[in-house]
């Protein structure tokens, strides 16, 4: 294995584009989805999208906020030659359950995630279960970020990438 | 923010080898020897060590009491001294003016003035409280992972140095390459069409 902090600078394009190719996954087809996540309701951009477009040696940084925020501005940048690096996404599964996180490109860190709803400790007894509950809703993303990050890495090297799905991402962005 | 708050922020890491011998036993041990001591009253302006995650200022890892289904449940916890620099200006300035006179000199060296400094900030330590974090950590251990429940560089620099030295184990971060190295099922070839990879232009 490659030494961990040249790893680090050398392809942390793989988590943006991976940002990058998600949101297209999320306007095009939400069918998707369906057949990694039992359960699925739905997978949307939340309240935040963040580009940076390196040019040269200058980096223009974009950041598209707010709860209904078009996304018309970032369409433009990704046609300027930018790539997502943050992304808030709003999750719902199963029971109407919903999950609000936001994912960095060059880490993968999962910031601030807002779980479902769970029970109130009223006893120190009640604290195993609450910790048991939060780790299964924590978990729920976790798997939900690794099965879409392996689709993503077996599709980037694969012929598919640019014969096909590559294709159509510049389709969307052009439209 | 931790396993208890509304909302969570993760750092996930692989961890690397297996303990020897009894899991829960062996990581009781590393815990309990690098519990958090506390520095009040001392001259150490900061401590790390292991708490309980439920009772972060009594930490107790007695009976396994750490393990919560199929994780390992315990928080890392640094304890510091913040000194504002501005108090330690009045009281270097104060300490000086009081040598100058009592000596009937007109200035300090610069050795005698870092010595001066270094003891205002040693007798500061003694009187002012130091400031705990708490982060909570999930270990499961049958899937060498680790969640380390905050995305600051510090508290994951200091996780990753604490870890290895009470477990000596290696623990990675997962980040884009590692993820697609350690974290997924895939063959040798895939694995150097990855590292062959460079980036997308999605605008052309």
């Amino acid at each position: 294995m490659l030494d961990v902090a040249t790893s680090f600078d050398q392809y942390k394009f793989l988590g943006n584009e991976f940002l990058t190719w998600l949101w297209f996954v999320i306007e095009k087809d939400q069918n998707y989805f369906k057949q990694l996540e039992e359960n699925f309701i739905s997978l949307n951009i939340g309240n935040r999208l963040i580009l940076e477009n390196r040019l040269n040696d200058a980096v223009e940084t974009i950041s598209i906020k707010g709860d209904d925020a078009g996304l018309e501005e970032g369409i433009l940048s990704l046609q300027k030659g930018a790539v997502v690096i943050e992304l808030n996404l709003s999750f719902s599964a199963g029971n109407d359950n919903k999950w609000q996180f936001t994912l960095k490109g060059d880490t993968l860190d999962i910031i601030n995630i807002k779980l479902p709803t769970t029970g109130a400790i009223e006893s120190k007894k009640d604290v195993e279960g609450f910790v048991l509950e939060k780790v299964f809703l924590i978990t729920k993303i976790i798997k939900l970020i690794d099965n879409l990050f392996t689709q993503f890495i077996r599709l980037r090297i694969s012929n598919k990438w640019t014969q096909e799905v590559l294709p159509l991402i510049k389709q969307w962005i052009f439209r | 923010m931790g396993i208890l708050s509304s909302s969570v922020s993760i750092t996930r890491y692989k961890v690397i080898d297996k303990l020897e011998g009894p899991v829960a036993e062996a990581v009781e041990k590393g815990l309990t020897k690098n519990t958090i001591s506390e520095i009040e009253n001392m001259e150490s302006d900061q401590n790390i060590g292991w708490t309980s995650f439920d009772n972060p200022f009594k930490p107790n890892f007695e009976g396994s009491s750490f393990v919560i289904g199929n994780y390992m449940v315990f928080s890392l916890r640094i304890d510091k001294k913040n000194i504002p620099a501005k108090i330690v200006t009045k009281h270097f300035s104060v300490e000086m003016a009081k040598q100058l006179a009592e000596t009937g000199r007109e200035y300090l060296s610069r050795d005698e003035k870092k010595k001066l400094k270094e003891k205002i900030i040693d007798d500061l330590s003694l009187r002012i409280p130091a400031t705990p974090s708490v982060y909570d950590l999930l270990w499961n251990y049958e899937e060498s992972l680790l969640l380390f429940l905050s995305n600051q560089k510090a508290a994951n620099e200091e996780l990753e140095t604490l870890f290895s030295k009470s477990f000596k184990l290696t623990i990675v971060r997962l980040f884009p390459y590692t993820m697609a190295d350690l974290n997924i099922d895939i063959s040798d070839a895939e694995r150097d069409a990855i590292s062959k990879l460079s980036p997308t232009k999605f605008s052309e």
